[in-house]
């Protein structure tokens, strides 16, 4: 299952009139079906919001985003469940404190009704590389990379085509980073999924994405494929800087 | 699945985490004796036809106003009744108002505590709004408002209490709501398709509850001198029932030479409001999410 999405004059204003301000000024760009894309920049220049919006955890944007041709609003919200999942940041604050993994998992099979919930729950903990009696523990008995394991299990449950991912791994120790993204790798090339990431990482976008959007206060000042940040192929000044800081800071560690 | 399937699973976990808070409450010296006190409450209550010497209603107008001693361990009253006896019935009608009253305040508090404070916008305005209306209201005054409304009678009493400290309990849920509502973990159940109904019954309510147990337990210190108060104006339980506030009102008039008559109901109204404080202090270490961790 595998989607594309498209995304046409995405925008956050508050107020009206002169005084209005566009915090999200305006947003285009289109991801392919199965691919991987990257949004970069620095803290605060929207990124995580362009996620929000394609969730529609907020709602104030105007805007087109369409998935598969269909238009995002007009989903049904059961269906749009369906086809996009989110994995946050933070695995210590996106786990339920007081549920169980069991219950975590469970409460979206009850919600859309699904069947087979014992046998759903147990594919996901194998899918996601946890044994399957860690069910019965509370994240509180979880490492970080536990939890964020039960995090991904929790958005792949519900088989979504297309899986936004918010700094899944910035919160995460390095060496727990790179199975993170090794099992996120491994995930889209056996569902094809379609993956939107947000990082502040390029070594992440190098080892992860097909493409990639930098941003800057709001706007998208660059579109590149992956091959484009070892050379600096970058054209944008902004984006040029981002690459090159990266490219250095690499090249010292 | 069947809840049947994971119960057994399930059990173990709440059974350990409750034994865990009994420990927790047993170490500290001032929580161990609010839980005794509370727990000798509730025998008492349960054994009452046991431990009671005489029937509580039987008058002996040849025996009256008794000192402490001679076959009455705390004396006799006005009417020749067992004082003894008397207070170990009352307990169950202590027990019984604090029971109802937690039974119906809690849910209400929290319903109205965590809608208010999930929702927000107009159903908060409003919601809020009705709470500080019955919160500008010192709380005996209220319910001696509504006991003379709906007539005096312990039932009565219970409504009326419970109609004034559902307030302050739902304030507190919506605090807590408002602190997590923006939280990654409601976010990712808003996107797995879960009504607002589902989050604010699932995912809010169980993270308020510990310290609306808290506050609740803090609380029926003061349902008990209310219940009291009532009682001792002739608006709760209606003679001859004995409630500890009624017993103090008509021992009143004998105060002077029969001290015996309001000390006893005083000290165990005392004892057992001191007790619910006591244990509530306990249990808000108790429930410390920092304390959850260690378990």
């Amino acid at each position: 299952m595998t989607a594309s999405l498209e995304i046409r004059d995405l925008s956050i204003t508050f107020g009206e009139g002169p005084d209005a301000v566009k915090v999200l000024p305006s947003v285009s760009f289109s991801v392919a079906p199965g691919e991987c894309f990257g949004l970069v920049g620095e803290s605060g220049s929207g990124k995580s919001t362009v996620l929000r919006c394609v969730s529609l955890l907020t709602t104030i944007w105007s805007g087109e985003v369409r998935i598969d041709g269909r238009d995002l609003r007009g989903l049904p919200l059961k269906q749009r469940c369906r086809l996009i999942q989110m994995v946050f940041q933070d695995p210590y604050g996106s786990l339920h404190p007081r549920q169980s993994v069991r219950t975590t998992l469970a409460e979206p099979l009850r919600i859309h009704g699904l069947d087979d919930h014992e046998g759903r729950m147990k594919r996901a903990m194998i899918d996601v590389g946890l044994p399957v009696d860690f069910l019965d523990r509370f994240p509180h008995q979880l490492s970080g990379g536990q939890r964020q394991r039960v995090a991904i299990a929790r958005a792949l449950i519900l088989e979504p085509a297309l899986l936004l991912l918010d700094e899944p791994t910035s919160a995460l120790d390095v060496s727990v980073q790179a199975e993170i993204l090794n099992l996120l790798a491994r995930l889209r090339e056996e569902r094809g999924l379609t993956y939107v990431m947000v990082t502040h990482d390029l070594a992440v976008v190098d080892h992860m994405c097909d493409r990639f959007a930098v941003m800057l206060h709001g706007e998208i000042t660059e579109i590149l494929p992956r091959e484009a940040i070892l050379g600096n192929q970058a054209t944008h000044p902004y984006a040029r800087e981002l690459i090159a800081a990266s490219l250095d800071y690499e090249g010292r560690a | 699945m069947t809840d049947a399937a994971y119960s057994p699973a399930r059990l173990p976990g709440w059974l350990s985490a409750l034994r865990n808070i009994f420990a927790y409450l047993l170490r500290s010296p001032t929580s161990a004796f609010g839980l005794a006190v509370i727990a000798i409450l509730v025998l008492t209550a349960i054994l009452a036809p046991w431990i009671a010497t005489h029937d509580p209603f039987t008058q002996n107008l040849d025996n009256v106003l008794q000192p402490p001693g001679n076959g009455h361990l705390f004396g006799t009253d006005e009417l020749g009744r067992d004082i003894f006896s008397r207070l170990v019935y009352g307990a169950r009608i202590t027990l019984r108002i604090i029971f109802l009253v937690s039974v119906v305040v809690g849910p209400i508090g929290l319903i109205v505590g965590a809608t208010a404070g999930y929702v927000g916008g107009w159903m908060d305005a409003v919601l809020m709004r009705v709470t500080d209306i019955f919160l500008a209201f010192p709380s005996l005054i209220l319910s001696l408002a509504f006991v003379a409304a709906l007539g005096p009678s312990l039932n009565n009493a219970i409504i009326a209490i419970a109609l004034t400290s559902w307030p302050p309990i739902a304030r507190l849920a919506r605090a807590e709501t408002m602190t997590f509502r923006k939280a990654d973990y409601i976010a990712a159940a808003r996107l797995q398709g879960a009504s607002p109904m589902r989050i604010i019954l699932k995912s809010i309510i169980p993270m308020c509850l510990p310290s609306v147990a808290i506050r609740l337990t803090l609380n029926m210190a003061t349902v008990i001198l209310t219940a009291a108060g009532l009682g001792f104006l002739g608006l709760g339980a209606q003679p001859p029932e004995p409630e500890w506030g009624a017993m103090i009102a008509t021992g009143r008039r004998y105060m002077i030479d029969s001290w015996w008559l309001v000390a006893c109901p005083g000290v165990a109204i005392l004892c057992v409001s001191l007790a619910f404080n006591l244990l509530g202090d306990g249990l808000r270490d108790a429930l410390d999410p920092k304390q959850m961790n260690r378990r």
